[in-house]
């Protein structure tokens, strides 16, 4: 194989990469000869919302390992911002440099109250001696008043997260992400789980979020997907098979045969 | 009034300062007052030996609360606590060693006698020093907290979680034992470090000295139980119970979780080293079978039974099955383990919350108070 | 022949008289044969009467005289001797060998061996000997056992010739030599004689003497060697001759290789040996962490109860069965050790374990206290001291690698042992039934439940197979190590370590984490000392787990991961 181009002028189609929010490029990863990710080139313009979908085993999940940090690739690099690589750094510096991640099962402090869970996620100094002599400010406990807002909680504020449904996890989760305040926001399956009321009002909040944030979801849900109005990039085997708007994609033959074909 | 002294006050409630406040005056007034005060002949006098008992107790209620701030709160199982425990202990110990000075039966004034018999001519480096109480107080915190750290480093840094650094943490421990049990070690060997005379110049032997002991212990509880309080009432304490429930989220909000674990860890082998350093004196008596691996594992018996994951849990803990064991080995002796065994058993099979938790849901009817469920998920 | 040689000088003539001499010597020899036996016996008595001399210097040469006869029987008198119960009788002067019993002694010919009778004891009295003669007796004593009728007597007395030469044991161990018919002790014996003849005068047989030695592997040739290198107090060396130095020089070099090379081998098999135990002790522990992920703190105790099965099993063949099958007592104890240990582990699982799923760290505390309450229950039963389990006849002793290398048997057996287990541990979970059930309920739980195996039945089975495996392995650890309530707790850590570091879930990295934490602790040893090495092996495992969290056989991906 051959090194790839690191002119950036050479890229993919789409926009160079000093525009670019993350940039990944020929990215492969491999779990026992398994090629999760394969030479993978994407593009995330800054500001921009894109969905990914494709069939299991495309390496949607593994993709935003890759960019999070949980897993090295073995070939490849990851830009954020056009200039930081982030195949070297570990979740917690890659987080604190302004990428949010929402699991595919939600995870939230179930031991903690819902405010509590939003006040960790605060953005702020997270350093050991901060943390241990923080005490909560008046525009902090604004903010998280305003995000338990967002995210429809404010009732629930002193319960358990344990406590919550599975879809109000969903939501105390990207409300967590709201508080980290990211420039680029990661979500993996945000509406599975929920009742079609409650993922209409996600896509609403989504929609919101999108407008100061570069967001790329992660989803299995077509008409979910469909609702965002927003750039659709097909995951097949590691790679991008497809891009576009959610029409053109929908009838690309090649999308068509891996969603259809076996 | 200051903010520190508000957060101080901020540590516990109305309650909550209400109930410590008893127990310090019981422990710091009560206790010596009735050993010291009241005629040996009095129905109300309290023996120097029941004095001393409950001096270990307090030491070993350090203990339980040092482990109980990473086990309860952060969730780290360490099996290996008798290390610091010893350590903190051998630091003590080993001035109290230079103290005996001529006193000893051979009457060397620079070496302890085990050096002697083992024909050591000159003080081995790491004994250096051990004469001045300053520098051996400084070692009782500072060599556990140094452990503590190089180990945490390496265990956390590549994320060993869970029964893998319960498992982990047992090898240091038993490892400890093994390279303490030599007599090339220079700390006494089988037989440890032992035949003290004084501490700070008083005569160990003496009552006043014990009492003294005695209030020293409950005086660093009641400081220890401070100092853990401010760390579990801190951010630190929610974001140790967030690593607990879900450690790889707590990394993607951008906390360092190594950096976390690394400072509670540290934090609580200095409290176990601490620990240590009080009970020695007052045992009279540190050999390496502190380090047995079964000492270790029995200290999270402590604060399972009274209740993990509440400061006031570990304490109750630490007594209750303490005064169960010098009830028991006086008056059937082959049965402790047997009651200590199904002790393992019964609280981890029926009550999962211990003493404590029990009591709240007896109070509460019912398992749904907010603090309950906390600690209900301890064990997810 | 070899009379012809030397007497070379003599004129033909004389030759042909000598030889008719000769002839009529035996002939006459021939005829008189009974006599002459009836004049060794004689001659023998003499000697042994001759031992009752007035002063200490006529005993000294007599047992000198004694020893140069050559005959067995004078060891027996030898030793009595020197023990004090050698005794004359006073009605005739004769010397006798007594033996006390009460006020009387019960008096032995010591020519024929037969008993003469009871005497009163102030019938007799003692030849005594002073600590001088004793030492001598001993000395001779040694040379005699060169003589012995025992080839395994003879090879330990040229041993110790060997062990503390002198040049007066040079002729002797030459007779001997010229005497001995097994070829074993022969060899030994030329090895002696060649360390002798590395001081001789003779440049010849100097160098002989080192080419009969360069291919021997031995420490204490190699330093007798080594001692013809140094200089002597004259400025020149203690081997005068340039080239058999560098003769010297070359066989201590290939003696040293060799050494090295035995070494290595030593450190080889003795850390198979540990390795073994450890995989014994931690293969069961492979399945019920490795395969189920269930710490069981009482796994040590399960090896324990396999070691008390034995030693009950070992008393009913001793008390109950005739003595010829007792030595089968441990083939007994095998199905018994797997069968009790396995109940226990189903006691385990049913009673504790179970309602513990998915919690690691309760599991660990709650099987810490079944560990205290069965540790307890056999120190009630059987008492906190070590109970003795005799290993059988076909497991005592020892074989012998060569270079000084030898292994006792029962850890040979024990590797053995611990690799068919292991066989038959992994052919029974990949080949039959119960072992599909088992990989199927460890891989997808809800799916096997849902084709209808019922999963609490196999986790039950699945903890008692290891569990009775642990019993098996106590069986063996029986063989070698004390049997005492504490047995176990000796193991847990160890296996732990095998385990984590081979990679939970591996059998395979069980297999190889025994073998090598075994062999890597025996490399250690030399360099650290025993308890040493084991801490150092402690300190690289916790820092191996750094580099491997996973062990060295780990599951990779996003399944190990969850």
């Amino acid at each position: 194989m051959s090194m790839p181009d690191l002119d950036p002028r050479h890229d993919a189609p789409g926009a160079g990469v000093t525009e670019s929010i993350l940039y990944l490029e020929g990215v492969s990863v491999s779990f026992d000869g398994f090629k999760a990710l394969n030479s993978l080139n994407l593009i995330i313009r800054r500001g921009e919302m894109r969905a990914i979908i494709g069939p299991n085993g495309a390496g949607k999940t593994t993709m935003m390992d890759v960019v999070t940090g949980r897993t090295r690739p073995d070939t490849g690099r990851v830009l954020f911002a056009a200039d930081t690589n982030l195949t070297h750094l570990d979740e917690t510096a890659i987080a604190n440099l302004g990428i949010g991640r929402k699991f595919q099962k939600p995870t939230v402090f179930e031991s903690l109250t819902v405010f509590e869970n939003i006040y960790l996620a605060l953005k702020t100094n997270r350093s050991v001696t901060e943390t241990l002599f923080a005490r909560i400010r008046g525009e902090q406990r604004d903010r998280i008043d305003q995000t338990l807002e967002t995210t429809r909680l404010g009732a629930r504020r002193e319960d358990l997260a344990g406590d919550l449904s599975h879809g109000q996890k969903q939501w105390l989760e990207i409300g967590m992400l709201l508080a980290q305040e990211p420039e680029l926001m990661l979500l993996d399956e945000p509406v599975a789980g929920m009742s079609d009321a409650e993922t209409e009002q996600t896509v609403a909040l989504l929609m919101e979020i999108a407008k100061d944030h570069s967001l790329v979801v992660v989803e299995h849900d077509m008409e979910f997907v469909r609702n965002l109005e927003c750039m659709v990039t097909v995951l097949h085997e590691g790679s991008v098979i497809a891009e576009g708007p959610m029409d053109s994609v929908q009838s690309d033959p090649r999308v068509i045969e891996v969603y259809l074909g076996r | 009034m200051g903010p520190i002294s508000t957060r101080l006050l901020a540590l516990e409630s109305r309650r909550g300062w209400a109930t410590v406040m008893v127990f310090a005056v019981l422990a710091l007034v009560v206790v010596p007052v009735l050993n010291l005060a009241v005629p040996p002949g009095s129905a109300f006098h309290l023996p120097t030996f029941w004095v001393a008992t409950l001096g270990k107790y307090l030491a070993f209620a350090i203990l339980a609360l040092s482990l109980d701030l990473i086990w309860g709160y952060a969730g780290i199982l360490s099996l290996g606590h008798g290390a610091f425990f010893g350590l903190g202990g051998y630091a003590m110990g080993m001035y109290m060693m230079r103290q005996i000075g001529e006193r000893g039966v051979y009457g060397n004034p620079e070496l302890p006698d085990f050096m002697v018999f083992l024909n050591w001519d000159t003080l081995p480096w790491y004994w250096f020093g051990f004469d001045q109480f300053w520098f051996a107080a400084l070692m009782v915190l500072a060599v556990p907290g140094l452990l503590a750290f190089v180990f945490g480093w390496f265990a956390f840094r590549s994320r060993i979680t869970g029964v893998y650094f319960s498992i982990i943490s047992q090898a240091m421990v038993f490892a400890f034992m093994l390279a303490f049990f030599r007599n090339e070690m220079g700390f006494g060997g089988n037989n440890g470090l032992t035949d003290f005379k004084d501490i700070l110049g008083f005569d160990l032997s003496r009552d006043t000295t014990k009492v003294g002991l005695y209030i020293a212990t409950a005086a660093s509880l009641l400081l220890v139980y401070f100092v853990c309080r401010a760390v579990v009432t801190s951010k630190m304490g929610r974001l140790l119970i967030a690593v607990r429930d879900a450690e790889s989220r707590v990394r993607f909000l951008g906390y360092s979780v190594t950096n976390a674990k690394l400072f509670v860890f540290t934090l609580s082998a200095m409290l176990a080293g601490l620990a240590g350093a009080l009970y020695v004196p007052q045992v009279g008596i540190i050999n390496p079978g502190e380090f047995a691996p079964a000492k270790s594992i029995e200290i999270a018996i402590w604060v399972a039974v009274g209740g993990r994951g509440t400061l006031f849990g570990a304490i109750l803990g630490a007594f209750a099955v303490n005064g169960a064991r010098t009830y028991f080995t006086g008056a059937a002796p082959e049965i402790w383990l047997f009651f200590l065994g199904a002790l393992f058993i019964l609280v981890t099979l029926a009550m999962p919350r211990g003493i404590v938790g029990v009591y709240q849901s007896i109070r509460s009817g019912q398992f749904k108070d907010a603090i309950g469920r906390r600690l209900q998920r301890v064990d997810a | 022949m070899a009379s012809s040689r030397t007497r070379g000088a003599l004129r033909p003539d004389c030759r042909a008289v000598l030889v008719g001499l000769g002839l009529l010597m035996t002939a006459l020899l021939l005829a008189l044969a009974p006599a002459h036996a009836q004049s060794l016996d004689d001659t023998f008595a003499a000697a042994v009467q001759a031992l009752d001399a007035r002063k200490f210097s006529g005993k000294a040469e007599a047992v000198e005289a004694l020893g140069a006869l050559d005959d067995d029987r004078a060891i027996s008198v030898l030793e009595a001797f020197a023990d004090g119960r050698l005794y004359r009788r006073k009605a005739d002067k004769l010397v006798f060998i007594g033996t006390r019993d009460d006020k009387t002694y019960i008096l032995t010919n010591p020519v024929d061996g037969t008993e003469i009778g009871t005497v009163a004891s102030r019938a007799v009295k003692r030849i005594v000997a002073n600590n001088k003669l004793r030492g001598q007796i001993r000395g001779v004593l040694g040379q005699l056992a060169l003589f012995s009728a025992d080839p395994d007597t003879r090879r330990a007395a040229a041993e110790n010739v060997i062990a503390s030469p002198s040049d007066d044991s040079l002729p002797l161990l030459k007779r001997a030599r010229d005497r001995e018919t097994d070829a074993g002790v022969r060899a030994t014996l030329e090895t002696g004689i060649a360390m002798l003849e590395l001081a001789s005068d003779d440049r010849d047989l100097r160098l002989a003497a080192v080419a009969a030695l360069a291919d021997r592997s031995d420490p204490a040739i190699k330093s007798a060697l080594e001692q013809r290198l140094l200089a002597n107090d004259e400025g020149g060396f203690v081997e005068p001759d340039a080239e058999i130095r560098a003769t010297v020089q070359a066989a201590v070099e290939d003696i040293e290789d060799r050494l090295a090379l035995f070494g290595l081998a030593e450190n080889l098999i003795f850390g198979l040996s540990l390795g073994s135990v450890l995989l014994l002790a931690a293969i069961g522990l492979a399945i019920t962490f490795g395969v189920m992920g269930v710490i069981n703190m009482a796994y040590g105790e399960m090896i324990m109860l396999g070691a008390y099965t034995t030693f009950l099993v070992q008393e009913i063949f001793r008390s109950s069965l005739p003595p010829e099958v007792f030595g089968w007592y441990v083939a007994a104890a095998i199905p018994a050790a797997f069968l009790v240990a396995a109940g226990f582990g189903v006691l385990i699982e049913r009673g504790c374990i179970r309602f513990l799923y998915g919690r690691p760290l309760e599991t660990l505390l709650a099987t810490w206290g079944v560990s205290l309450i069965l540790q307890q229950l056999v120190r009630s039963l059987f008492g906190a001291n070590n109970r003795e389990v005799a290993n059988p006849d076909w497991i005592s002793g020892a074989v012998s690698l060569g270079g000084g290398v030898s292994i006792t048997l029962n850890r040979v057996y024990i590797i053995i042992f611990s690799l068919v287990v292991v066989v038959a541990l992994a052919a029974f979970i990949r080949h039959s039934r119960f072992g599909l059930q088992m990989r199927a309920v460890t891989q997808n739980r809800g799916m096997a439940s849902a084709m209808g195996i019922r999963t609490g039945r196999v986790d039950a089975l699945t903890f008692a197979l290891g569990s009775g495996i642990a019993g098996v392995a106590g069986v063996a650890l029986s063989q070698i190590s004390n049997v005492s309530p504490n047995l176990g707790q000796n193991f847990i850590v160890d296996s732990f370590m095998v385990v984590v570091f081979g990679g939970v879930g591996s059998l395979w990295g069980t297999i190889v984490g025994a073998f090598s934490l075994g062999i890597v602790n025996k490399f250690l040893e030399p360099v650290s000392g025993a308890i040493l090495g084991k801490v150092v092996v402690l300190v690289i495992i916790i820092l191996f787990i750094q580099k491997r969290p996973r062990g060295l056989f780990a599951l990779k991906g996003r399944a190990a991961e969850a």
